[in-house]
């Protein structure tokens, strides 16, 4: 394993390479792909926390609990709540900052604050020649120049490796509190989530397990201070009579429990078969996932984000046919990403632009990923 | 400010583009006597004129990938445009190119609330989205304050922002796909109504690509539903300090406005004089916006009262009503106008580390004083996007360089604290030539490869966002 202890030390690495790497952060997300291993978690550390400016500026191999728990001390936090993916994938290892953006993981509050690129401010990442590239910066509003550090976001290491990332914080909250509905079917249930993220009382999470110990459970999560969260809840289940009857939850510490176990798709832990994560319109989730067949189903983004739990092989994305989004096979046998894809294969003209966007960052195709 | 010279080459060959583009197009959707064109010749940055070869006005995507293939097919390069309202001169033609406005595409083709996105054609102003909406409850966050004018088009081009982004983030986040069109007349569908990419973040990088890779025609928005109310209070200061610390204060109790705005002392007196808002007389002026139920209105506002009273304000007004509200608004959406109202002006708009506040305005003011140009501040404090307005004559001599000189000399100091020379408004031709302050060649050289993959000959847009000289080998 390579383990660069500094950007300019990852940058002659890859510039010396003479074949294939598989770069990684903490090695907890995989699949990793062939080739020489080479990790960024030796690139640590806080470069800058200004909380008067929401900004954090930091190393791209610093693990995420240790961002957490600075961000803690200063009463904030990443509001994009990345999920940990060593429950579904029984993975070891410390998760890092860069492999976040690098697959730009986004927890339940996607839908309302957005994904992780969207709290990316800029970074900096060496290319497949080993050049040191920097983009956007440390400021809330930049549009000066092309906006590279949202293309790299999410391009899992196809583009280059990321050194250090700049990202925007926002306040912690003080309170939370669950709405939660027992025995709604799929289609009602994102329904419900859909009227509930309508409302103007900031629904900052929306899940549905529909095979849930004690029956199918949906349940929603309102955010913020003491007084705030008590009224928005009532509010909430006033509206949403029609569409059920909806619990109060809310127990800080247990909601809080509930809710991480959402963002890492824990219903997933510990099972067999393969684990497929579907982009989709929120409105055509509940057919969608009614014709994969699947052996087990959870929704989470208010019906957007559909995860679902195959045998092993199952051409998932053949069963789903067209749809507006995507699917990704998050858990297989290295042999089914490999005859089935890691990512849906895109349109012939997007995959021109994405061949094309790879051979000027990586001419030597040594960034396998 | 230079343009490369015009290909001498296309502009004898007009009659036969012309003729083309009206084939593909019908003669409406052309226009080419020099007469018409000029109503072309300039964006908002009005500096620069310079008329078109032609313009061409397609009303589908099918004629935008017809009119685009001959243009590439003949080596013509062409500007996008939507409203013309950049104030960077992004839309600014050279006489060799085309002009391509989508104003007349600007129908609404599919809302839904319960995916909560509206699907629209880019000419449709900014405004007339949140319009179609609005009924439902519901909006579309980014508003900019040319919104009335201004197209999407425009908007994803530049990746826009407004006054509300400190909670509603800028364009791109509120943007989940586009169909645009290559160079080459390739149509590509990117994103759609799900909420994250399957491969690389293509729409991430389009968004603010200035119309340089490619013309965008339908876009898929988020739009959200309406918060139950907002109401500003005014805070006014006697020194930058104060207002900056307060500022920071706010943030940091965890209390995230929607909104906050600040003026300095030259535009709040420009602002009282046209609007008669009852601004007080100060050095600083922050106006905070907050939204909610009354009950959580009310909430926030307590703290943020607390914080300000710390800083010894010389003045606290907050809004019991709508009305209060319109009149504490009224002076700050009135400041450019205002502004215009005594000078000539230009609008500067880098973003700074909030922290550097102070320091910053107090170099500003010392740029003001060296030049001897008048300067007034209107910025988003929040974010640290500064919009400082530059006085000067246009009618005396030299007066016009002098204030892009100074104004340069603020770009620098930006990027020198830590912050960026362009928050919103883009690079366009205005700040083309100052992006290696920001940027390495090799920071540059990344952008442009991504150009090469888009439009490898070049024809979009070509001469904006890039040094000229760094550009120069790639332009054909
Ligand atoms: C009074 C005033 C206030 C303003 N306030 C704000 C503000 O608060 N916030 C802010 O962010 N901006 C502001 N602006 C700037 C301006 O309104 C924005 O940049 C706006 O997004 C431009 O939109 P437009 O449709 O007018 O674009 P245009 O000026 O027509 O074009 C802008 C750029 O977009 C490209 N483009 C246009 N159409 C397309 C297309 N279909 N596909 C690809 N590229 C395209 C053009 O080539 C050009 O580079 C303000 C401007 C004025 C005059």
């Amino acid at each position: 394993m390579i383990r660069p202890g500094s950007e300019a030390e990852l940058a002659e690495a890859i510039r010396d390479a003479d074949g294939p790497l598989s770069l990684r952060g903490g090695g907890t997300r995989g699949p990793l792909p062939d080739g020489t291993p080479i990790t960024t978690s030796g690139l640590t550390g806080i470069v800058l926390h200004d909380p008067a400016a929401l900004t954090l500026v930091v190393r791209a191999g610093t693990p995420v609990d240790e961002i957490d728990e600075v961000l803690r001390g200063a009463n904030q936090r990443l509001a994009f709540e990345p999920m940990d993916h060593r429950g579904v994938l029984g993975t070891t290892g410390t998760p890092t900052i860069g492999g976040v953006v690098a697959a730009n993981v986004s927890g339940p509050r996607r839908v309302l604050v957005g994904a992780a690129r969207d709290h990316l401010l800029g970074l900096r990442f060496v290319d497949g020649e080993g050049t040191v590239v920097k983009n956007g910066g440390r400021v809330m509003k930049n549009v000066t120049g092309y906006d590279l550090a949202r293309l790299v976001a999410g391009s899992r290491g196809a583009l280059g490796a990321i050194t250090e990332v700049a990202l925007k914080v926002l306040p912690g909250t003080e309170t939370c509190a669950s709405l939660v509905a027992r025995g709604l079917d799929d289609a009602a249930a994102v329904r419900a989530m859909s009227a509930a993220l309508g409302t103007p009382y900031e629904v900052t999470g929306a899940a549905h397990d529909p095979q849930a110990a004690g029956g199918a459970r949906t349940v929603l999560r309102i955010e913020g201070f003491a007084p705030s969260v008590a009224y928005r809840a009532r509010a909430l289940a006033e509206v949403l009579k029609p569409h059920g009857d909806w619990q109060i939850e809310d127990d800080r510490e247990a909601v809080r429990a509930d809710w991480r176990g959402i963002r890492d798709a824990a219903p997933f832990h510990g099972s067999t078969g393969d684990l497929w994560r579907v982009s989709v319109r929120p409105s055509e989730a509940a057919g969608l996932a009614a014709r994969a067949d699947a052996a087990q189903v959870f929704y989470d983004w208010g019906g957007g984000l559909v995860w679902l739990r195959t045998g092993e092989g199952d051409d998932l994305r053949a069963r789903l046919g067209r749809h507006d989004g995507h699917a990704t096979l998050v858990r297989a046998a290295p042999e089914t990403h490999e005859r089935l894809h890691t990512l849906q294969p895109e349109p012939l003209a997007l995959q021109k632009l994405t061949r094309g966007l790879r051979d000027k960052f990586d001419p030597r195709g040594i960034l396998a990923a | 400010m230079q343009m490369p010279s015009p290909d001498a080459r296309i502009m004898a060959r007009k009659a036969q583009v012309v003729a083309r583009l009206e084939q593909a197009l019908g003669a409406r959707g052309v226009i080419h006597d020099p007469a018409e064109t000029r109503a072309y010749e300039c964006d908002a940055l009005t500096a620069y004129r310079c008329p078109p070869l032609c313009v061409v006005l397609p009303g589908s995507t099918e004629e935008v990938s017809a009119a685009l293939r001959i243009c590439h097919e003949e080596g013509v390069p062409v500007v996008p445009r939507g409203s013309g309202t950049s104030l960077a001169g992004g839309a600014l033609p050279t006489a060799d190119s085309v002009i391509l406005g989508v104003s007349r595409m600007n129908r609404v083709l599919e809302t839904d609330t319960m995916d909560r996105i509206i699907k629209v054609q880019t000419g449709r102003t900014n405004l007339s989205v949140t319009g179609a909406v609005e009924e439902l409850g519901f909006f579309y966050a980014p508003d900019p304050s040319s919104q009335l004018a201004c197209a999407i088009a425009g908007n994803i081009a530049m990746n826009s922002g407004g006054a509300h982004c400190l909670k509603y983030g800028v364009t791109t986040n509120n943007l989940l796909g586009v169909t645009m069109v290559q160079m080459d007349g390739t149509v590509v569908e990117i994103g759609g109504a799900h909420m994250d990419a399957g491969g690389l973040d293509l729409l991430g990088v389009i968004c603010g690509s200035e119309g340089q890779l490619g013309v965008v025609t339908e876009a898929t928005l988020r739009i959200l539903p309406k918060p139950e109310g907002a109401l500003p209070v005014m805070l006014g200061y006697d020194s930058a300090e104060a207002a900056g610390a307060c500022v920071a204060d706010i943030i940091e109790a965890g209390v995230l406005p929607v909104a906050i705005e600040y003026m300095d002392r030259p535009c709040i007196r420009a602002c009282e004089a046209f609007a008669k808002a009852g601004y007080p007389d100060c050095e600083a002026l922050l106006i905070v916006e907050v939204e909610g139920s009354a009950e959580e209105i009310n909430h926030q506002l307590e703290t943020i009262l607390k914080i300000a009273r710390d800083h010894d304000p010389v003045e606290i007004r907050a809004a019991q009503d709508a009305d209060e509200a319109a009149r504490i608004w009224l002076g700050r959406k009135s400041a450019f106008g205002a502004m215009g109202q005594i000078n000539d002006y230009m609008c500067l708009d880098g973003t700074i580390p909030v922290s550097a506040l102070p320091e910053v305005l107090r170099r500003i003011g010392e740029l003001s004083d060296q030049y001897g140009l008048g300067v007034a501040n209107v910025f988003h404090a929040g974010d640290g996007n500064m919009h400082p307005l530059i006085l000067f004559d246009a009618n005396k001599d030299g007066d016009l360089e002098k204030c892009e000189e100074m104004g340069a000399d603020i770009l620098r100091l930006c990027v020198e604290v830590g912050g960026c020379l362009t928050g919103e408004h883009g690079v366009g031709v205005e700040k083309r030539d100052l992006m290696s302050v920001q940027f390495d060649p090799v920071d540059l050289e990344a952008q442009m490869k991504v150009k090469d993959v888009f439009d490898p000959k070049w024809l979009l847009n070509p001469a904006k966002v890039f040094p000229l000289a760094a550009s120069e080998s790639r332009r054909a």
